[in-house]
């Protein structure tokens, strides 16, 4: 019985589904409800701002792979998903060509530059929006919307409604009563967002982060359904920065508003989808909850101290630099290992 | 009703249906067998026949040359026509002894045994030593010398292997669906060779048919246990068994002796009974045949040394071109490019997959998405090992455990970078096995 087309591989034989491909598809599924949600509160500029995200983002890594004489892996999605997420984290009146900038930066420089996915030490997507928070910082900081669905602002691709975000609000009231301002006018802060509002995302700030309902939604999908995430960095990284609001961030101990420092800004967002991105964060558990208390230290700290009103992108972006080192020392317990 | 398991683990698609009701079918003699000396982990046996004897089913013709070895029997009754090396399942090439059919299959004289109530413990060690047996379940590792643990270590419970958690393999299966008794009896051998009275069997929830027969077998037998264990690979890897039945860790380095533990799988102990209460030396074994490439799936008890070929022509042949050959089972068997090798005492199965079934995959950059790590049932970090091994970082490896990886291929399967994570892994294994004995 002479066969010569006999495939001969190692074991195992058999092999689940799931590829990198699959993995990235599932993330950019998972991102829909909220892309959708974006569109709908801040109007068509927001499509323009994606896409424009996307594209910049996919075809840097098809230049820099063509560049470097490597395998074109835009296939991937991988691209997709930086491009999205950096999408999520700029303001709705952004200028496109910033948009552009911003993606190009997070692919050549957050990604390609280390070898490509899988090597980048940083998120890439974070890498692109801290690159242009530093360099174009009024444009990074100045909010619009929500836009009222179908009318005139909602169709313009420039004209919007300029308002602070909900933090950049509690960042100068903040501010106010250090220099002497009523303490109570921190409450009146928490008394103009509603916390639906804030849920919904039916506030000024970035595009993506604001609806916490629909983030989450994509969220789910991802943490119950497709299993790629785990519940440790994102419980512990927002728990972290409950517990810290409740304890500090309010006009006194113990009175801090947790769900307006929970829900306003980029937490949910960073926390379900870049926190837990699977190349940046650490591979055990019990790394993961050590990046999740660290990052909700570093948010609460920059909030409340820092010079920024937001601090989500840092928080990850310095604990994606001590996510080697949190490997080396969260080696799990082998199994029958002594312990000495 | 509680199920046992270990933590981790896969859950892939068993595809046990193909054959699992099916009855065990005795495959016919075959006219030409070709009987390798080396079946069994440890130094191979030593030929004692010449080309030209004439040898009978069951008569010896490889003698066991060392502490970890094992004997080799004729499997049909013949002359011996030649003595070569040939190629065997794992892709070594083994010393082999081809005999060819008379067509009698005129046995040797077999001492049997009623009982062996009047039998030491040392006797029944020496009768399973001169049969030859083997571990069944696929390692091949001398029984008697699992049997004979060192003085300092108290042995507490013998536990009976059954968890077949490879996907298609049905023959440990059948054999305690279709020999409970007979298995059982082979349970107190071992027990009485050990000196306890404690017996456990383990049984996945997907073989509820076995679970139940040993229930009702064993009402009047306090002494075993059977125990219901949930679906899931690597089961029927004894550290994760142990772990599973008894909840104690087998020591990193250590064996299940360390434990008070010693594992033996189903069809090595149905080979023992049939060795004291037959007489019958290890000459033939129930392996499963299967696949969606092959006509007739089934439950084969086959004599050892039939070639795969003759195998799957017995079995109806191809259904269609066929795209790869595996003998044992999917997660852990050896793919096979030329069926003229033999089935030996460790083939659990041959497998057959259709041309159009079969993937290969391009390896992708590892993203980290620790998928491996939770699988993994030793609790190592398969990527980090992987990328160790592929770089020849063999102290790096060392260092982080590779040696506790029992090699079940779970992190391969569930990679979807698809890595050949356990390939790295086993590389450099072997290396640092080979640097061990340098010393």
């Amino acid at each position: 019985m002479e066969n010569k087309k006999l495939l001969v591989t190692p074991a195992p034989h058999a092999r689940t589904s799931e590829t990198v491909t699959s993995v990235m598809m599932d993330v950019v599924v998972a991102l829909i409800p909220a892309i959708l949600a974006s569109v709908y509160f801040f109007g068509i500029k927001a499509l323009v701002v994606i896409v424009t995200c996307i594209v910049f983002s996919v075809a840097s890594e098809y230049v820099c792979q063509r560049l470097m004489k490597r395998p074109i892996t835009i296939s991937d999605y991988s691209a997709v998903v930086t491009g999205i997420l950096l999408a999520f984290c700029l303001p709705p009146t952004i200028p496109w060509y910033l948009a552009a900038v911003g993606a190009i930066f997070a692919i050549v420089i957050g990604k390609m530059v280390f070898g490509g996915l899988g090597y980048n030490l940083f998120n890439p997507a974070l890498v692109g929006r801290a690159f242009l928070l530093a360099s174009w910082p009024v444009y990074m900081t100045s909010w619009s919307g929500p836009e009222k669905f179908l009318e005139d602002k909602w169709m313009s691709l420039s004209d919007a409604t300029t308002k602070a975000s909900a933090l950049s609000v509690f960042k100068e009231t903040l501010m106010a009563v250090k220099k002497g301002a009523p303490i109570d006018s921190l409450k009146e802060v928490y008394n103009n967002f509603s916390l639906s509002d804030l849920f919904l995302g039916n506030v000024p700030g970035s595009l993506g982060e604001t609806s916490v309902l629909f983030l989450l939604l994509g969220a789910f999908y991802l943490w119950f359904y497709k299993k790629h995430i785990t519940w440790h960095i994102p419980v512990t990284y927002i728990g972290t920065v409950g517990l810290l609001a409740w304890l500090f961030g309010g006009p006194a101990f113990m009175q801090g508003n947790v769900l307006f420092h929970v829900t306003a800004g980029g937490l949910i967002l960073g926390a379900f989808f870049m926190a837990t991105d699977m190349v940046t964060s650490p591979i055990t558990k019990k790394g993961r909850i050590i990046f999740g208390i660290g990052a909700g230290i570093i948010v609460f700290v920059i909030r409340i101290f820092g010079g920024y009103p937001e601090g989500v992108c840092y928080s990850i972006l310095l604990m994606n630099a001590a996510t080697p080192l949190i490997d080396r020392y969260t080696k799990p317990r082998r199994f029958g290992e002594v312990k000495a | 009703m509680e199920l046992k398991t270990f933590p981790q683990g896969i859950h892939p698609s068993d595809s046990k249906e193909l054959t699992q009701e099916l009855p065990v079918n005795q495959m016919p003699v075959p006219k030409k067998v070709v009987i390798p000396l080396s079946q069994h982990i440890g130094a191979p046996a030593t030929c004692v026949v010449q080309v030209g004897d004439f040898v009978k089913t069951g008569q010896l013709i490889g003698e066991s040359s060392g502490f970890i070895s094992a004997n080799v029997h004729a499997s049909i009754s013949g002359k011996v026509v030649e003595i070569k090396d040939a190629l065997t399942a794992t892709g070594a090439m083994s010393k082999a002894v081809v005999i060819e059919g008379d067509g009698k299959d005129e046995w040797v004289d077999m001492k049997r045994y009623e009982s062996f109530d009047d039998l030491t413990s040392e006797d029944l060690k020496k009768i399973i030593e001169e049969a030859g047996i083997v571990g069944l379940g696929g390692a091949a590792f001398p029984t008697n010398v699992k049997l004979s643990p060192p003085a300092d270590k108290n042995i507490e419970y013998l536990i009976i292997n059954s968890a077949e958690c490879e996907p298609y393999l049905t023959c440990d299966y059948r054999v305690m669906i279709e020999r409970t008794m007979d298995t059982i009896k082979g349970m107190k051998i071992f027990m009485k060779i050990l000196g306890i009275n404690k017996c456990l069997i383990g049984i996945e929830n997907n073989k509820i048919g076995a679970y139940n027969t040993y229930r009702k077998m064993l009402e009047n037998e306090p002494d075993i246990d059977v125990y219901m264990l949930q679906t899931k690979y690597p089961q029927g890897a004894e550290k994760s068994l142990i772990k599973a039945l008894i909840n104690k860790e087998v020591p990193s380095g250590g064996l299940p002796m360390d434990v008070g533990v010693v594992v033996q799988n189903v069809g090595t102990v149905l080979a023992a009974y049939e060795a004291v209460y037959k007489g019958k030396p290890l000459i033939e074994r129930v392996m499963t045949v299967s696949g969606y490439g092959i006509r007739q799936p089934q439950n084969l008890l086959v004599r050892l040394g039939v070639s795969f070929e003759e195998i799957i022509n017995y079995c109806g042949s191809f259904v269609e071109t066929p795209g790869k050959i595996i003998c044992g089972g999917p997660m852990m068997g050896f793919a096979q490019y030329d069926l003229s090798v033999p089935v030996v005492k460790g083939t659990s199965g041959l497998l057959v997959f259709p041309e159009d079934t079969v993937n290969t995959y391009e390896e992708s950059p590892c993203i980290r998405c620790a998928k491996c790590v939770d699988a993994c049932p030793q609790f190592l970090v398969p990527s980090e090992l992987a990328k160790y091994g592929k770089k020849y970082l063999w102290d790096r490896a060392e260092e982080n455990g590779v040696m506790d990886c029992v090699e079940c291929g779970s992190c391969s399967y569930v990679c979807p970078a698809k890595i050949n994570l356990v390939q790295y892994i086993k590389l450099a294994k072997n290396e640092i096995n080979i640097r061990r004995r340098k010393k």
